[in-house]
């Protein structure tokens, strides 16, 4: 269908477009921006290829989450990005070295590699019986069961990375004043106020 | 469903989105030509009651803000983990859901952790 | 050429006018959700609100529109002019797309996606991008705290509704959002949703940055937050953004919990009247509930709105999921 070879051109050109971009311009929040941009049309390319679910945890995931906080990072964060830049160039030579040696591995490993051979049958036919079902559900059928230590070693990671956010981050400051609520719901009047009568003309 | 279906389905979405950003770009294109521009210097400074601003806004800010879009991320991926685990809860049976009840529960730990190392605290 | 319009002219001009449909229906609705804020707000302080403009004030939401169009577009000379001016238009587009997927009756839906409530949920999510690009964009104080504590609180809030989200999913077994409408739904399942529907309720409150969660805003400390700089229908348009997120999450709300267009308690005898109306009705009902709740609760405090999000709304839905889960489970009572 033309429409959607049209909507793939210009999809993935959009995302070429803001990859570019997200390295060139020098706002690092347009760059951040671009990103987001970059994000969205690959949610748009994952529909084309018929990964819905994909696609919307894509956006969820990566818009809605990981690129917020980037945007918070390079919003707030007072760091200079032109001061950086400064002394970028003299790191060209090696910068080149390094990317020639790594190029040069890649191509050597991709030269040799060989593929078991009941990869591609694998490949062609991931799941069995996915015919009338979306593919949220196929994916559900098989992550939790059968793929289930790749799971539960997503759930590590997931957990080393929330205890590492804490370590890293959190700094428990003295001296600041909190609200305990369980104590406000505890405090009795009794226990604050007492009730003394006072004689008439004894106050003075 | 067939990806072509499937597709049609997803072409109003792009046909609105654009309308969408078209329209509401409209109309704030359309308020700037129509009204009367006239900037002066005091009135395009930034408000802060009266004063004169101290410098760039845009300084650093307490690090809990930022620990808050970390939390934020690990949950919404325990959520995008959850989605089709719903969805697919009677094919899956009794051993899907106890895999889930041993996911939820390492990313517990990490939740009671964090409660008690005081980093869910604002004051 | 008869064949070509026959195959894809028929469909774009549907699409086309369903499309203007409802975006004309939500700035319609925008327009007298402001008028029966203000109307219901008076009533409730025993004031009359608008009256003057037109029979009953009806004309006044159209009048303040050009008035507001009509202003000068203040940019600050220290901010940054294309952010600025595309934090608004994101929001408000925003939160037009997401009307693309509700069903307002049976097959009267622009997009019948598989993934329904992912994209809503999705389209939810960046709304946070108008609020911080806004509050960065600015380049004042004031903006740039209250767009901190915006996206802050939305991200909070997002992750107990994700949770409530599936605790339905289980009920339904689809993420169509036709299929939850039309999902059957006993009694005492009916009874397991209706705590996510409180918790549900409230979470939409802060996730629009409504009172009493309007900590962003908060005129009296911040001055308007993240909205201080800006003017004319830029400013219109966070206005409108918030008021049809506020339609959105109403109508959400009725999509997952209320039984969308189908008439309400299971009251078949009553389904000749269309379902857009008990759509309607019902979505109309939860906006009250967002204006009633404006009148009556003072705001909270931002520690207290962190610690409900984070220590109650978040453990207590993740218990609930697991609790749903089981109990379906043990019943035999999935669907699908």
């Amino acid at each position: 269908m033309i429409i959607e070879a049209l909507a793939f051109y210009a999809l993935a050109g959009i995302l070429t477009l803001s990859a570019l971009l997200v390295i060139t311009v020098r706002n690092p929040v347009h760059s951040v921006l671009f990103l987001i941009l970059g994000f969205f049309n690959a949610a748009g390319l994952f529909v084309l290829l018929g990964a819905e679910f994909i696609a919307m945890i894509l956006v969820i995931v990566y818009v809605g989450a990981v690129a917020v906080l980037f945007l918070f990072v390079v919003m707030m964060l007072d760091v200079s990005f032109a001061d950086l830049r400064k002394g970028a160039m003299q790191y060209v030579p090696i910068g080149l070295v390094i990317g020639a040696i790594l190029l040069s591995e890649l191509i050597l490993v991709y030269s040799v590699w060989g593929f078991a051979p009941e990869t591609l049958d694998n490949r062609a036919a991931p799941v069995e019986k996915f015919e009338g079902l979306t593919n949220t559900e196929a994916l559900g059928n098989v992550l939790y069961t059968d793929y289930i230590f790749p799971f539960q070693l997503a759930g590590l990671i997931l957990f080393v990375a929330m205890i590492g956010a804490i370590v890293l981050t959190h700094r428990s400051r003295p001296g600041v004043r909190k609200q305990s609520v369980a104590d406000q719901q505890a405090r009795k009047a009794s226990d604050v106020l007492e009730i003394r009568k006072v004689q008439t003309g004894s106050g003075a | 469903m067939a990806p072509q279906d499937l597709l049609i389905e997803y072409l109003p979405i792009l046909i609105f989105m654009i309308i969408a950003l078209g329209i509401s770009g409209a109309m704030v294109l359309g308020s700037i030509l129509v009204a009367r521009q006239k900037p002066d210097p005091e009135k395009n400074s930034a408000y802060e009651c009266g004063f004169d601003a101290f410098g760039d806004a845009r300084n650093k800010f307490d690090v809990r803000f930022y620990l808050v879009t970390l939390l934020f991320i690990i949950f919404d991926l325990e959520i995008a983990f959850l989605f089709p685990w719903a969805i697919s809860l009677k094919g899956i049976g009794v051993f899907g859901f106890w895999s889930m009840v041993v996911f939820l529960g390492v990313l517990t730990v990490g939740f009671i952790y964090e409660w008690k190392k005081g980093a869910l605290e604002w004051e | 050429m008869l064949d070509l319009w026959n195959t894809y002219g028929v469909w774009t001009a549907w699409t086309l006018l369903y499309i203007v449909l409802i975006i004309v229906g939500v700035l319609l609705s925008v327009a007298y959700l402001t008028y029966a804020e203000r109307k219901v707000l008076g009533g409730m302080q025993r004031r009359q609100g608008p009256i003057t403009v037109g029979p009953f004030g009806l004309l006044q939401p159209i009048a303040d529109g050009l008035k507001l169009f009509s202003k000068e577009t203040v940019i600050p000379s220290q901010a940054n002019r294309v952010v600025f001016l595309l934090a608004p238009v994101i929001l408000f587009a925003l939160s037009l797309m997401a009307w693309a997927v509700i069903p307002f009756d049976r097959d009267w839906v622009l997009a019948n996606i598989n993934v329904g409530v992912l994209y809503l949920f999705a389209v939810s999510s960046m709304g946070v991008y108008g609020v911080i690009m806004a509050g960065w964009a600015s380049n004042s104080r004031y903006a740039f705290l209250g767009g901190l504590r915006s996206a802050s609180q939305m991200v909070s809030y997002e992750v107990s509704m994700g949770l409530i989200i599936v605790c339905v999913l289980l009920c339904t077994g689809s993420l169509n959002l036709q299929d939850i409408v039309l999902a059957e739904r006993p009694v005492w399942m009916q009874a397991l949703l209706f705590p996510m529907l409180i918790v549900f309720l409230i979470s939409i409150l802060a996730e629009t940055n409504r009172a009493p969660f309007d900590l962003p805003e908060g005129e009296s400390e911040i001055t308007g937050g993240f909205m201080v700089e800006y003017s004319a229908m830029a400013f219109a348009l966070f206005f409108l953004g918030e008021y049809a997120n506020m339609i959105l999450m109403s109508a959400m709300t009725t999509v997952l919990f209320l039984g969308g267009w189908l008439p309400p308690f299971g009251m078949d005898f009553l389904a000749f009247v269309p379902g857009i109306v008990w759509f309607a009705l019902k979505t109309a009902a939860i906006l009250f509930f967002f204006i009633w709740a404006r009148a009556t609760l003072p705001r909270f405090r931002y520690d207290q709105l962190m610690r409900l999000g984070w220590k109650v709304f978040l453990p207590f839905t993740l218990i609930w999921v697991v609790l749903t889960a089981g109990v379906l489970l043990t019943f035999d009572a999935l669907p699908g």
